[in-house]
Parts: C-alpha cells; sequence; structure tokens
C-alpha cells in the first residue's frame, strides 16, 4: 500500500519536473520561434497587436529576399572559406606542434612551451591593435588571409592537443619505430589517429570560433563581398533601417548552420567542453 | 675492444639527438613561426604602442605614461565605463552561475529527454552572438515589441523601455546574454555532476542523508572544482563583452551599455588613437590578471580537491 503510494507520488513529482522543464526548453527556444515567425511575416504584420506566430500570409519569399538583398551567399561562402581553411591550418600546426611539446626531447622545450602557456591569459583585445596595424602594413586588410592567419597560431589549440599526446602511452610508438618508422611516420600513423577525439574537438571548436567571430572581421573587411556571416548581418543591420521580417530571415539563415553542428556534433561539443572543462580535476 | 664499442654506441645516441632535434624543429616550425609573428611580437609592440601618442595617419609620439595618466585620471568616460563593466560581470556571473546549475542539477536527476533539452539549452550558445542579439533588440522594442506585448497582457503596462531608458539598459543586454551564454557551463556542471561516483550518494542515502542534504554536503561540494573552473573562464570572457552591447544599443542610451571593450574599439578603431587604445587594453589585461590571482588565492577557501 505505502510502496505504491510512494510509487504514484515519485510519478507526480517526475511528470512535473517534466513538464516544468519543457517549459524552460520551450522560454530559451522561444527567441528562435519568434526570428522564424518574423522572418516569414509580411513587413506590416511584424510588430502586429496582439501579437501572432503567424501572419495572414507566409512570406517565403523574404528568405529569397533577404539572400539577395546583399550578397548573403557570398557571406556564407566566405564564412565556410574562412572557417574551414582556419580550422585546417590551426589542426595541422597545432598538432604538429603538439608532437614535438609532448613526445620529442630536445633542448629548451619546457621554456618555449612555458612561453606558449603564459599567451594563454592574454585577451584577445591586447593583440587587436599591432594586429590591424600588420595587416595594413602587409596590405592584407579585406582579405581572406587577414581574416584567417592571425587567429590561427595562438597557444590554445598546442595546449589542448599536447595535454592529450600526453596520455597516449610509449609504447605503442615505441614498437613502430623498433620496425624503423621515423617521426613523422609515427606522428601520421600512430599518434594522430589515436588522439581523433581530441583533434576533433578542437576541429569544432575552432570552426565554430571563425564562423561566429565578429570583432576582428568588423576591423579588418569593409568591403561588403569579403564580409563573413555575421559581419555581413551587422550590414544588413545598418542597410535595411526597419524591414525586421528581412533582417530575421537573414539570422535565421546564420543560425541553421549552428542547429547542424550542435546536432551532429554535439558528442563532440560535450566531451570537448567537459575536457577543456575538467582542468580543475 | 669494450672502449670501442662504447664509443661507436655513444656516437649513435649522439646522432640519435641530433635526429630527434631536427625532428621537433620540423614538426614546431609552422606553429612557432605563426606563433611569434601573430602573437608574440603583437604583444611586445602593443606593449610599445601603449607608451606612444600615435594617430594611424601621421607620426607616433613617445608619450611615456601619459597615455595610462590620462585614462586612469582625466577621461570623463573612463571610469563610468569600468563601472558599466563591473555590473554586467557581477550581474551576468552571478545569474550565469544560478542558472546553469540550477538547469544541470535537474538535467541529471531521472528524466527523459535530456539530449533534447541539452540539444536546446546549448542552441544559443553556438549560433552567432550578432543573431541573436539582433532578434532580442526586436523583442525589446518598447511599445511593440513581443515582451512589452506579453508584460502587457499579463500586468496592464508593456513595462521599462528596456533599451531606451538608462537605469534598464545594462539589465536588458545582461538578460540577453545570460540567454546566450549559460548552455556552456551548464555542460561543463553537468560533466563534473556525471563524475560523481554513483556509491557515494547512495552511501548518503542509506546513511539517511535527504535530497538537500545529499545536495549540501556532498554534491556540491564535490562539484567546486567545477564551479570554481567555470566561474573564473566566466569572468574573464564577460570581462570582455563587446557584440552584444555593440548590436543591442550600440553602447547607449547615453553611455550606459558601453562596457571596456566597446570603447577599445571607439578609441582604437572609429578615433584612431592606437596609443591609447593599446593602454585600454592592457588596462583590460591587468584587471583580467588581478581577479583572476584573487581567484585562485581565494580558492583554498571554498574549492574541495579529492
Amino acid at each position: 500500500m505505502t510502496t505504491s503510494n510512494q510509487a504514484s507520488r515519485s510519478r507526480l513529482t517526475l511528470g512535473i519536473s517534466q513538464t516544468l522543464l519543457t517549459l524552460a526548453a520551450l522560454v530559451v527556444l522561444f527567441p528562435f520561434v519568434w526570428m522564424f515567425s518574423s522572418a516569414l511575416k509580411p513587413t506590416s504584420e511584424v510588430f502586429s497587436t496582439p501579437p501572432s506566430l503567424v501572419g495572414s500570409e507566409i512570406m517565403w519569399s523574404n528568405f529569397a529576399e533577404a539572400w539577395t538583398y546583399l550578397p548573403f551567399g557570398r557571406f556564407m561562402m566566405n564564412g565556410i572559406i574562412v572557417s574551414g581553411v582556419g580550422t585546417l591550418v590551426v589542426v595541422v600546426s597545432s598538432s604538429m606542434a603538439a608532437y614535438a611539446f609532448s613526445r620529442l626531447r630536445w633542448r629548451g622545450r619546457d621554456g618555449v612551451f612555458l612561453v606558449y602557456l603564459g599567451t594563454l591569459m592574454i585577451p584577445q583585445e591586447v593583440l587587436v591593435v599591432p594586429m590591424f596595424i600588420l595587416m595594413r602594413y602587409l596590405g592584407w586588410i579585406d582579405s581572406y588571409l587577414g581574416l584567417i592567419v592571425p587567429w590561427a597560431f595562438t597557444a590554445f589549440g598546442t595546449f589542448l592537443l599536447r595535454q592529450f599526446f600526453l596520455t597516449i602511452p610509449d609504447e605503442l610508438e615505441d614498437a613502430a619505430r623498433i620496425d624503423g618508422a621515423n617521426r613523422w611516420r609515427t606522428f601520421a600513423q600512430i599518434v594522430a589517429p589515436l588522439a581523433l577525439p581530441a583533434v576533433g574537438t578542437l576541429a569544432v571548436f575552432t570552426f565554430i570560433g571563425y564562423w561566429n567571430s565578429f570583432l576582428w572581421p568588423l576591423l579588418v573587411v569593409s568591403d561588403v563581398n569579403m564580409a563573413t556571416v555575421p559581419l555581413g548581418l551587422n550590414m544588413f543591420l545598418g542597410q535595411t533601417g526597419n524591414q525586421w521580417n528581412l533582417l530575421m530571415a537573414a539570422a535565421a539563415i546564420s543560425v541553421i548552420p549552428s542547429a547542424i553542428i550542435v546536432l551532429a556534433l554535439q558528442r563532440y561539443l560535450v566531451s570537448g567542453i567537459a575536457l577543456s572543462g575538467m582542468g580543475g580535476r | 675492444m669494450p672502449a670501442k664499442v662504447q664509443d661507436t654506441s655513444r656516437a649513435r645516441t649522439k646522432q640519435n639527438q641530433l635526429r630527434e632535434r631536427r625532428a621537433a624543429l620540423g614538426f614546431l616550425a609552422p606553429n612557432l613561426l605563426g606563433f611569434l609573428l601573430f602573437t608574440i611580437i603583437p604583444i611586445g609592440a602593443s606593449l610599445v604602442l601603449s607608451f606612444f601618442e600615435w594617430p594611424l595617419i601621421g607620426n607616433a609620439i613617445y608619450a611615456g605614461f601619459d597615455n595610462f595618466v590620462r585614462l586612469l585620471t582625466q577621461d570623463p568616460v573612463f571610469w563610468p565605463i569600468v563601472g558599466n563593466t563591473a555590473y554586467f560581470v557581477v550581474g551576468y556571473v552571478a545569474l550565469n552561475l544560478a542558472v546553469s546549475l540550477g538547469l544541470a542539477l535537474w538535467l541529471t536527476t531521472r528524466i527523459r529527454f535530456r539530449g533534447f533539452y541539452r540539444f536546446v539549452f546549448f542552441l544559443p550558445v553556438v549560433s552567432p552572438m550578432v543573431a541573436n542579439a539582433m532578434v532580442w533588440r526586436m523583442m525589446y522594442r518598447r511599445e511593440d515589441g513581443i515582451i512589452a506585448q506579453v508584460l502587457e497582457s499579463v500586468t496592464g503596462t508593456t513595462g521599462p523601455n528596456w533599451l531606451g531608458d538608462t537605469r534598464w539598459s545594462m539589465l536588458a543586454v545582461i538578460l540577453m546574454s545570460l540567454w546566450a551564454g549559460f548552455g556552456y557551463n551548464m555542460i561543463i556542471l553537468i560533466a563534473g555532476l556525471e563524475a560523481i561516483p554513483g556509491s557515494i550518494h547512495e552511501a548518503a542515502s542509506l546513511d539517511g542523508a535527504n535530497w538537500i542534504q545529499r545536495l549540501r554536503n556532498v554534491t556540491l561540494p564535490l562539484l567546486t572544482p567545477s564551479l570554481f573552473f567555470a566561474t573564473v573562464m566566466t569572468i574573464i570572457s564577460s570581462l570582455q563583452v563587446f557584440a552584444q552591447p555593440f548590436i543591442l544599443t550600440g553602447g547607449g542610451p547615453g553611455i550606459s551599455t558601453s562596457t571596456i571593450v566597446f570603447y577599445l574599439y571607439q578609441k582604437g578603431f572609429q578615433a584612431y588613437e592606437m596609443g591609447y587604445a593599446s593602454a585600454i587594453a592592457w588596462i583590460l589585461f591587468l584587471v583580467i590578471m588581478a581577479i583572476t590571482l584573487v581567484q585562485f588565492r581565494l580558492q583554498k577557501r571554498w574549492v574541495h580537491y579529492s
């Protein structure tokens, strides 16, 4: 009697808990819902009273118009090029450096690594002023090089991968070296494949970082054809003024790749945050 | 004979060392070169710049500590902006930790569709901040924004002029940032909670500890390393807030939502005072360093490492 009472009570609490959590999720989701809903409304109904989720007409054409109002396809392409190439450079160069820091012995290694570590604390803002001057000097304003290269060699990736490489047992590599493999082969065929989870995590975070970056593109890009997605959205905001339905269509387009990344790579994201977030343990 | 064997083996180890050093150089070269050019040199240049007066077009003039003195003692805007940044950091970090901890605890109870909730709460973290801020700018509009309209239907008044009233503007920036950012810490704390062995909870339950007692005496103490990490990182990142006020309010009304980085942007890239902007950047760095050091000092008092 009491046990069945307890069971039904705990089922009731579970039900209430589940309902409240769903409400919280709906609240958090709402700005995205409102973004898509506004993107599909006619201009005159975006701020209608009383508010409604669906306008008198579903305007799919807003998306087409937003896509061509400013060269949004170009923004997406720029974003993919910058984030893709940037991620590739970061992953390759920092996994190589991490290998040198974790598995090779050479004089001065720990000293150089300490310098890398020291820069982790320095905020991006300290770098942007001289970096901007350097970009002008190199003629990299309004270029892919200017968007990609300055942030492709920061210490974070090297640090993250070094920590992971240190956990791979030496024996695996030693066996291959006795069989005559040199360092480049053991790196490419043994250590790198074993480090794939960490490398994948770094890749996902680097890609998202480049894709969402706003301050730096704002500084080095003024040509509309070189804008990345966030900068393009900002240009949109400056130009459309009050056409919030087009603006929201553009914003909605920019959110879709992020949603796909979270859905497809949630495991990497979660393990990556856990990996870097468990520093204290 | 033995001497000769020793000789060749020593020669071999020496050759090995040499080969290893050469390999290390090869592995390190691309990253180290980029690191020198795009991290070390800019850091040095920034420090040097902060002692110069340099309008981007024109000659740099050595100014000693003038930039810092002007910033800290004469600039009428600087201290209000430091105050705004402090307001943002305190409000944002406190709310962020409360919400992310609450949801992390909630999502590690026996509940269904965990993956779905995690997806929803994490989505704003990865979607572009500019897009996030834009939709909130629309939602915050005074009379006809959705927040004002919902408030009106519930309370009878449209509520404050979120982005247009200096008393509310920073709170509006904080709430928007909270929505966009809490999911990150939530994931960190979930990972921390899942790393606590279930046997500890069982032992506490067997000893008759109820839910609140277990939370206070078992779960939270064991979670303090994760909480410490989340706090440190969130404070560092919130000291650098920029995109949210830039898109939502443009730093206004007045200067009510101007933050340190926003001011750096204005001085460096609208007024082109490169030396002055560098001085602002180094002040920011010193603030970040000081706060982080203090936190590491204080961690002994509340962080439990097993």
